[in-house]
């Protein structure tokens, strides 16, 4: 619809087009909103009340593993019968907690939060386009996400708990309310959530290939994007491929669970009754969802490496190094992820073959992201870096990659997966290499971009401050935990007691949950820093990174639309950071050669015969598309 | 613990208040800076900080793996977990280099190549030598690792010696049941899931004659030590895994789809005693794939006995027939003459009254299979 306002707009208005919009009511303006700034802006504040939601969940169950005698009366107020009058939690609420956390922490905070964020954002910011192919559709997007959003709430609510058979929900567990309360009106809704979560992500999706591929500005040649770009088109294709996937099975399920068919369900024999289902097989239910949940983690955590790609290198006053090993990589990771999905299964009884074909994939994929992390540090190294916050983030994310990305080596070895499968070093291995990892991301992408968002700055000191707690407390956490799935210990285990071999580590469960503890208080700083800066901020310069892409060339509040007047035509890549012979130490794209003379290679010179044309083109501005 | 905790606390604290303290140097100033330079406030303490952490990050590393170590499972008293054992840190030896080296470049560069005034970054876009290097380096080692688990993957799950002892292992919410192939002809008997009930807890068919010296236990297994055991695992109700941590075994329960491990224990229970010197060290079998409320608890003993103990406790046990002889009722007439042989005596009169009653039924059940 943005691109037939943008019709009207030039037919009526021709040049004064920002006049047009101000007649607009607060609910276009603010709520039902097309414009792709607001979206990306309600994407982030859902994902961050989200995040809240999600890890305080996390908190209260490493107070259970960590702490288990203390007394959780005081949280009565909040959990009601899901504490018990001896002030424990209950059993089911546990798994409910474990569950929940998985999935808000996935699809609402880390795939919708960071990807819906500033796939939204940066997108047409920085290829130089007046909104989203479809505004329309990305409102959609996010309404879709936002009713997701509200049902998964709701199921907090419910008498019987929401879903509880892990955020993988595996039937038959999902599939019979008998088995589990949780896997009743608990899970109908957590399937109904999912169903409307990914008709977000693929209405999303859809609009960012297109963005992507039809409106980049005169000149963005694909090797001038920048590699956020690169990261997000790669993100939305992996998303629109695998998601239908999840669907599908999400809808085998709701089949199961409600019309009698047996997709999963075969020789069940549970509460004194045999039921009828047979032929099933709940093998088929985890290689649909690992065909999603694979390329699921580099959904989420492909765009956080863009976004640390264009931090690293704005900060680093340095062009990121292997551009094109970079763009590479990631279409190699993207490629592999679709094929590495039965590495979750080497010990369901899968055919052994499988599994010997799937270790030797997987391992193929720590190729290409070897190459990513050494390009990252080649890009520090002789830099001039700057540590602001989005930086000290981005370094971070560099450092928690390679460390969780080390022990997926060992994960993926199907030899040596069979003891440490579902014990705690998986958990300590993705929570670094995708989780933390990811969060990374998206932090630096709120610090680096938070002035182009609200025009104003965030607090630099106390970006560092949160950093560093929260850098420390995530590796606090994170490097006991291999240590005790060493020892065996088997993940979602409400308690250790039962078993002699988990009767050990009692101290080292506690100090896992007090860093968990100490690195959640950090994050206030954030969520202080955050909320305050939007509105009393100090006012954001027009370029404060000193950066090279396009969406500092707009407004400091952009105005629907962008650009005031023409957009600019890009002239180069992104990465002209200390060009040798340059006056400045950055080049922004929408210089010419022309005007650079000092600084320019032989074969720029060149280019600059090009430039004439590229200036003479306008085919991608929205407003100016009715002949 | 509570010294470390406190420690820990401590930095926290410390830091907060330095950041804090600097804040406000950096609050007076804001208005001095109306430059073009970038604004580098605390790059120098940031700095700073990625040597601290490395170093600290090192001593921690370093000190809390050595004492974790004490708490690690004991040697694997399997022979294929000790090969996966020595697998498994060999590997991360392997990977121990790339990750100091890596976490080192990124902190040690991030310091030394902090912001300088008048400085400038090198511009170097790339190095296709380089990105050659460091492509195909990873790619070699990978191979290395994927070659050595990928025998050790093949040797374990390859068929099982026709000599194992074949024992079956049902999960269920929230146990297991062993159930062994007999006193006399160490076959298991079929099974359906159809004809569970209370007692037949795992469906044992009756109209097979293998199954009739067939005896089960819910609580606790009992396998020989120094020759091959498979398991056969099945679930009765949802997923459930078989986790025997002590033996490096792991192999999920699946509803309607039969799953088989086998291992060879060598170290017996009282060996085990002996070596961790503690006397009451019991092999344990747990469950890995969450399977609602009681999943934490779903223990059941093992007990690796030498084989003179092993025949011994297998010839001693009672079969299910002698447990529960009315289920003599189930067995086809023809073979009712071979199934009296493991019903007590005293029993056998009785259940040979109530098949009268029960055999319409009985015969109902065969013929709807």
């Amino acid at each position: 619809m943005s691109a037939i306002e943008g019709l009207e707009t030039a037919h009526h208005h021709a040049d004064e087009h920002d006049h047009h919009h101000e007649a607009q009511s607060f609910w276009q303006k603010y709520i039902f909103c097309e414009d792709h700034k607001v979206i990306a802006k309600q994407y982030l504040i859902t994902g961050i009340l989200w995040a809240v939601i999600g890890i305080t969940m996390s908190v209260i169950f490493r107070i259970q593993l960590g702490l288990p005698d203390s007394n959780l009366s005081w949280l009565k107020p909040v959990l009601g019968g899901w504490i018990s009058d001896a002030g424990k939690l209950d059993p089911n609420f546990y798994l409910a907690l474990v569950t929940m956390h998985g999935t808000i922490m996935v699809f609402f905070v880390l795939t919708a939060g960071l990807s819906g964020t500033f796939s939204n954002f940066l997108i047409p910011l920085q290829i130089g386009a007046r909104d989203m192919a479809s505004g329309f559709m990305n409102m959609l997007s996010y309404w879709f996400f936002f009713l997701a959003s509200i049902i998964m709430f709701a199921s907090l609510f419910l008498q019987q708990g929401p879903a509880a058979g892990g955020w993988v929900i595996y039937p038959p567990l999902s599939a019979l309310p008998q088995a589990h309360p949780g896997s009743g009106m608990g899970m109908t809704l957590w399937l109904a959530s999912m169903a409307f979560f990914i008709v977000s992500q693929l209405l999303g999706g859809i609009n960012y290939i297109t963005t992507v591929i039809n409106l980049r500005t005169r000149g963005m040649s694909f090797d001038r994007l920048p590699l956020t770009i690169w990261s997000f088109l790669i993100t939305a294709v992996l998303g629109l491929i695998s998601f239908p996937v999840l669907l599908s099975s999400v809808l085998l399920l709701i089949f199961d669970r409600h019309f009698g068919t047996s997709f999963y369900l075969s020789d069940i024999y549970i509460n004194g009754e045999a039921l009828p289902n047979v032929g099933g097989s709940p093998i088929l239910f985890q290689h649909l969802f690992w065909f999603l949940g694979h390329p699921e983690v580099y959904i989420v955590l492909l765009p956080a490496l863009g976004i640390t790609s264009e931090v690293i290198a704005t900060n680093s006053r340095k062009p990121i190094f292997g551009y094109r090993a970079m763009i590479a990589s990631m279409l190699g990771i993207a490629f592999l992820a679709f094929i590495v999905w039965a590495h979750h299964m080497f010990v369901t009884g899968m055919n052994p073959f499988l599994g010997s074909v799937f270790m030797f994939l997987t391992l193929i994929i720590a190729v290409p992201s070897a190459v990513k992390g050494f390009n990252y540090i080649t890009t520090l190294w002789k830099g001039n870096i700057v540590f602001t916050p989005g930086m000290l983030f981005s370094i971070g994310l560099v450092s928690l990659f390679v460390s969780g990305g080390l022990t997926g080596i060992i994960l993926g070895n199907s030899a040596l997966d069979i003891q440490l499968h579902d014990t705690y070093f998986v958990v300590a291995h993705f929570h670094l290499v995708m989780g933390a990892a990811s969060a990374f991301g998206l932090f630096a992408g709120v610090y680096h971009w938070f002035p182009k968002m609200f025009g104003r700055m965030m607090n630099t000191s106390l970006g560092q401050a949160h950093f560093w707690l929260t850098f420390i407390g995530i590796y606090l956490v994170f490097i006991p935990m291999h240590y005790v799935g060493i020892a065996g210990f088997p993940r979602r285990y409400y308690q250790f007691t039962s078993y002699d071999f988990t009767h050990k580590f009692m101290d080292m469960n506690m100090f896992i949950s007090i860093a968990a503890i100490f690195t959640f208080l950090a994050q206030f700083i954030f969520l202080w820093n955050f909320f305050y800066s939007i509105f009393k901020g100090r006012k954001a310069p027009q370029n404060p990174w000193r950066s090279n892409t396009l969406e500092w060339t707009a407004p400091i509040i952009p105005g629907h639309g962008n650009w005031e007047g023409e957009i600019p035509a890009v002239y180069r890549w992104s990465y002209d950071y200390s060009k040798p012979g340059a006056k400045e130490d950055f080049i922004p794209q929408n210089i010419p050669y022309s005007q650079t003379p000092e600084s320019n290679f032989p074969h720029e010179n060149e280019l600059i015969a090009t430039e004439k044309v590229i200036e003479s083109q306008n085919f991608n501005d929205q407003f100016k598309t009715h002949h | 613990m509570y010294i470390i905790i406190a420690l820990v606390a401590l930095v926290f604290i410390v830091l907060t208040g330095v950041v804090i303290s600097r804040l406000q140097g950096v609050l007076k100033s804001i208005n001095k800076t109306d430059s073009e330079e970038v604004e580098t406030s605390g790059n120098k303490f940031n700095g700073a900080m990625f040597i601290v952490i490395l170093i600290g990050g090192a001593v921690s590393i370093t000190w809390s793996y050595l004492h974790a170590r004490e708490f690690f499972l004991p040697e694997a008293s399997s022979i294929h977990g000790r090969r996966t054992d020595d697998l498994f840190w060999f590997s991360m030896g392997i990977l121990t280099i790339p990750f100091i080296i890596v976490n080192f470049l990124v902190f040690f560069f991030a310091w030394k190549y902090q912001h300088k005034k008048g400085h400038r970054a090198t511009f170097y876009p790339e190095n296709h030598k380089l990105e050659l290097i460091w492509t195909i380096i990873p790619a070699i080692v990978m191979a290395l690792l994927v070659f050595t688990g990928w025998k050790a993957w093949s040797d374990i799950t390859a068929e099982a010696p026709r000599d194992a002892e074949v024992i079956e292992i049902t999960g269920k919410q929230f146990n297991w049941i062993a159930r062994y192939g007999g006193v006399d002809n160490n076959k298991l008997g079929d099974y359906n899931y159809k004809l569970i009930d209370a007692q037949n807890e795992v469906g044992i068919d009756l109209s097979d004659e293998n199954s009739f010296d067939d005896f089960t236990n819910p609580s606790e297994m009992h396998i020989p030590v120094g020759r091959p055991v498979l398991l056969k695992i099945r679930a009765r109700d949802v997923l459930h895994s078989v986790f025997i941590p002590h033996m490096r075994v792991k192999m999920d329960a699946v509803p309607g789809m039969p799953t088989k491990f086998w291992f060879v224990p060598d170290k017996t229970t009282a060996d085990m005693r002996a070596e961790t010197g503690n006397p009451k060290f019991d092999y344990e079998i747990a469950c890995t794939e969450v399977c609602g409320q009681g999943h934490f608890s779903m223990k059941m003993r093992l007990i690796v006995d030498d084989e003179a103990t092993y025949k011994k406790w297998v010839s001693e046990q009672a079969t299910f027939l002698s447990t529960y002889p009315e289920y003599l009722a189930k067995v086809p007439e023809n073979l009712k003459a071979k199934a009296m042989k493991y019903v007590p005596a005293e029993a056998a009169t009785p259940a040979a009254d109530s098949s009268a009653t029960s055999a319409g039924g009985a015969g109902a059940s065969s013929s709807l299979r």
